[in-house]
C-alpha cells in the first residue's frame, strides 16, 4: 500500500491557508425546502467544522447528509427554498454573487465524490481535469496549476504521468486519488467527502481513508466526512453529527457518542450494525421506516420507530439538549436520561 | 472496403438489367427498326453478350477510369461526370456548412436554454424536418427568387466560380433544411444527457464557470453522436441531390442521374451510382477514423475487432 509522504512543515503552495481565527465551515439554522413536499428536506440543521478538524456525518439514505454537505458549495437542487446561513471560511455562500461563488467554489471549499468514474468526464485528460478549476476561474496561470497539480498526485501516492491519461486508463482507486488531488488543488480551507468509498473496493477504501486524514494533517483542513458507516465515523472523526430525516438527532466527540449515546436513534444505529465479536444471529434492524416528506411532522421524526417515544414525542419537536457535564454531547430527544446506561444502549 | 465496392459494382451494374425495357428500344423510340439496325446497336454496346461477360469487360474498363459512353450524350461518360462532378461537390460542400453550423447551433441553444426557446426551436425543426427537399425547393423559388429577386431561381450560371456559388445559395438551402432539423434534435438530446451527468455537477462544483462547463463537459461530450450522424447526414445528401437539381435545374450528377435513368442511359446510371457508393464509403470511413479523436475510449483496434 502506497502512503501520502510524510507532513512537511511547509505545505507545497504559495498562498499557504489563511489562518482564519473562525471554522472552516459554520451551518446555522438551514432549512431547505423542495417542491411539492410537505415539510423540509433540511430542518433547522446547525453545524461546525472547525479549522483543521475531522467531522463526521452520519445517517442513513435520504437522511439529508450528503444535501447538508453539498449546500456548503451552494450545489442544491433546482426550485429549493433556502433559509439559514452557510459560511464557509467566514462567507456565507448563499449570498455570494456568482463570480465570488466561483471563487469560493475554486479555492475555499471543495468535495471529493462518491464514484470516481462518475465525477471525472472520460473524454478529458486527467490534467485537464485536476487544472480546469483554478485555471478557468483565474486563481492560477496554466503552468503553475500543473505543476501543483504534478505535486499533489505524488502528493497522493501517484506520479506526474497520470496527467497524460484518460480516466479510462487508471483504476477506480486511483481516479478516487486523482479526484481528492483535484479537489486540493485551490488549497481549501473545507474539504466534503461524500461517501467517498463507497464505490471502491475494500483495500481502495483503507488507502483512500488513510490518505485522507494523512493529507487533513499535511494541508490543515476541516475535513466533513459524510457517511453511513459507523465504525468509519468512529475511527476518524474528532466530532460525530447523527443525522435524522433532516434534522441532527445527535452532535458530540465521537467516544462518548459512541460509547453513550443519548439519542434513540443513534443507540438503534449502533445496535444494527454487525460485530465481528458479537453474537451470531439476526441483526437488530430498526422497526419502521424513515418518514416520508409528503408527511409533516410536528413532534419527533424518530417517534414512529422508537422504542422509548410517548406521547410528547408526536406533539413536540425535541430541542438539542447538552449531557449534563458534557456540554459539547446534544441529542434532541426528550428521553435522553431514560436512554443513558439503558437496555436499549447495544454496547 | 474494396470487397464492399466490388459487390456494390455487381449490384449496381445487375440492377438496371432487372427493370423493364433496354436501351436499344429506347434508341429508336418506338420506331420499327430494320433488324440490322438493332443488330447493329446491339453489337456497338455489346447488348448481345451474357450478362456476366458484359459486367466483367465493364469492370475492367472501369478499373481503367473508363466508364464506358453514355448512350443518349453519344460522349464518354468520364467527361460527362467531370463536367458536373464539381457543381454537384460545390453544392454538397455549401449545404454541409449551413446543417452544422445552423444545425449545431440550434441544438446547442436548445438544450442550454430549455423552456420557451426550446420549444420554439422543437417546433421549428419539425417542421423542417417534415418538409420534404423539393416543397422547399418550391417555397424558397417563390419567396426569395421570384418575389424578393435575391438569387437566381435556377441553373449554375454563366461566369466563375462566385456565379456558381450565388446559383447554388437556395438549392443548398433546399438541401440543408430538413438536415438542419435533425441534427439540431439530435445536438440537442445529446447535451442534454451529457447535462445530467455527475461530472457536469462536479465542474460546476469546482467553479468552473457555466459557458465553459457546456463548451468542455457538455457540446465535447456530445460530439461523438454528432459525428456519427454526420456520416448520415453527407449520405442524406447525396441521395437529395438528386430531387434538389431537378427543382433548380442544377447540371450537377444528380440531375444527370435522373435523366440518364428515365433514358435508360445505362452506362451513366452505373457509373454515377458506383460513385455515390465510393463517396458514401469514404465518408463512412471518415467517419470512424475520426472517432478515437473525439472519444478517447474508441480506440481502432477495439472497432476493428469488434467489426
Amino acid at each position: 500500500m502506497r502512503t501520502p509522504n510524510t507532513p512537511t512543515p511547509n505545505p507545497p503552495t504559495p498562498n499557504a491557508p489563511a489562518a482564519t481565527a473562525g471554522p472552516a465551515l459554520d451551518v446555522r439554522g438551514l432549512r431547505i425546502t423542495l417542491p411539492g413536499t410537505a415539510r423540509p428536506v433540511l430542518d433547522g440543521v446547525d453545524l461546525t467544522v472547525g479549522a483543521g478538524e475531522t467531522v463526521a456525518l452520519v445517517g442513513e439514505s435520504g437522511s439529508g447528509k450528503s444535501l447538508t454537505s453539498r449546500s456548503a458549495l451552494r450545489l442544491l437542487p433546482p426550485g429549493a427554498v433556502v433559509e439559514g446561513v452557510v459560511r464557509v471560511a467566514g462567507r456565507d455562500v448563499l449570498t455570494l454573487d456568482p463570480a465570488a461563488l466561483r471563487a469560493v467554489r475554486s479555492t475555499a471549499a471543495a468535495m471529493v465524490f462518491q464514484d470516481p468514474r462518475a465525477a471525472v468526464n472520460p473524454l478529458r485528460r486527467i490534467g485537464d481535469f485536476l487544472t480546469e478549476g483554478v485555471t478557468l476561474t483565474g486563481t492560477m496561470g496554466r503552468n503553475e496549476a500543473t505543476a501543483r497539480a504534478g505535486e499533489l498526485l505524488r502528493a497522493v501516492g501517484l506520479d506526474a504521468s497520470v496527467l497524460r491519461k484518460y480516466p479510462g486508463q487508471v483504476s477506480g482507486g486511483m481516479l478516487q486519488r486523482v479526484v481528492i488531488a483535484a479537489a486540493l488543488m485551490g488549497d481549501p480551507v473545507l474539504l466534503l467527502a461524500d461517501e467517498p468509498t463507497t464505490a471502491l473496493d475494500v483495500t481502495s477504501q483503507a488507502e483512500v481513508i488513510a490518505l485522507l486524514a494523512a493529507l487533513r494533517e499535511r494541508f490543515g483542513t476541516g475535513l466533513l466526512f459524510v457517511t453511513h458507516d459507523l465504525d468509519l465515523a468512529a475511527a476518524i472523526s474528532d466530532r460525530v453529527y447523527v443525522m435524522y430525516a433532516g434534522r441532527i438527532a445527535e452532535t458530540g466527540p465521537a467516544e462518548e457518542l459512541f460509547a453513550r449515546p443519548r439519542h434513540p436513534y443513534t443507540a438503534a444505529l449502533l445496535a444494527s450494525t454487525p460485530r465481528m465479536d458479537g453474537p451470531r444471529g439476526r441483526l437488530a434492524a430498526i422497526a419502521g421506516m424513515p418518514p416520508d416528506l409528503r408527511v409533516e411532522l410536528p413532534g419527533c421524526a424518530f417517534a414512529a420507530r422508537c422504542p422509548l417515544a410517548t406521547e410528547v414525542c408526536d406533539r413536540e419537536a425535541p430541542r438539542p439538549a447538552a449531557a449534563p457535564g458534557r456540554p459539547e454531547h446534544r441529542a434532541a430527544c426528550h428521553h435522553s436520561d431514560r436512554l443513558e446506561g439503558s437496555a436499549v444502549d447495544a454496547r | 472496403m474494396a470487397a464492399t465496392l466490388l459487390v456494390a459494382s455487381f449490384v449496381v451494374f445487375g440492377a438496371l438489367y432487372l427493370a423493364p425495357g433496354n436501351p436499344a428500344s429506347f434508341l429508336l423510340a418506338g420506331r420499327s427498326a430494320s433488324p440490322e439496325a438493332l443488330a447493329a446497336i446491339n453489337a456497338q454496346y455489346h447488348l448481345d453478350d451474357p450478362f456476366l461477360v458484359r459486367y466483367l469487360r465493364w469492370l475492367g474498363d472501369v478499373l481503367h477510369g473508363d466508364f464506358g459512353r453514355s448512350i443518349t450524350y453519344r460522349t464518354d461518360v468520364s467527361r460527362l461526370l467531370a463536367d458536373r462532378l464539381p457543381t454537384t461537390l460545390v453544392l454538397i460542400a455549401m449545404s454541409l456548412v449551413v446543417v452544422v453550423a445552423v444545425g449545431l447551433l440550434l441544438g446547442r441553444i436548445a438544450a442550454v436554454r430549455g423552456g420557451a426557446t426550446d420549444s420554439a426551436i422543437l417546433v421549428t425543426t419539425t417542421f423542417a424536418v417534415g418538409t420534404p427537399s423539393f416543397v422547399a425547393a418550391v417555397l424558397l423559388q417563390g419567396v426569395f427568387a421570384v418575389d424578393l429577386g435575391w438569387f437566381p431561381s435556377s441553373g449554375t450560371g454563366e461566369g466563375g466560380f462566385g456565379d456558381l456559388v450565388r446559383h447554388l445559395v437556395l438549392p443548398s438551402v433546399a438541401l440543408a433544411l430538413y438536415l438542419i432539423g435533425m441534427l439540431a434534435r439530435v445536438t440537442r438530446s445529446a447535451m442534454l444527457e451529457a447535462l445530467d451527468s455527475e461530472h457536469v455537477t462536479v465542474a460546476r462544483s469546482r467553479g468552473v464557470p457555466e459557458r465553459q462547463v457546456v463548451r468542455r463537459h457538455v457540446f465535447r461530450n456530445s460530439l461523438g453522436t454528432v459525428l456519427t450522424t454526420g456520416g448520415l447526414i453527407v449520405s442524406t445528401l447525396l441521395v437529395c441531390t438528386i430531387l434538389v437539381e431537378t427543382a433548380f435545374s442544377v447540371g450537377g450528377i444528380g440531375q444527370l442521374l435522373e435523366l440518364s435513368t428515365t433514358t435508360k442511359d445505362f452506362p451513366t446510371v452505373q457509373a454515377i451510382s458506383l460513385i455515390i457508393v465510393a463517396l458514401f464509403m469514404t465518408v463512412n470511413l471518415l467517419v470512424d477514423l475520426a472517432l478515437p479523436l473525439v472519444d478517447p475510449r474508441v480506440t481502432l483496434g477495439s472497432r476493428r475487432a469488434a467489426a
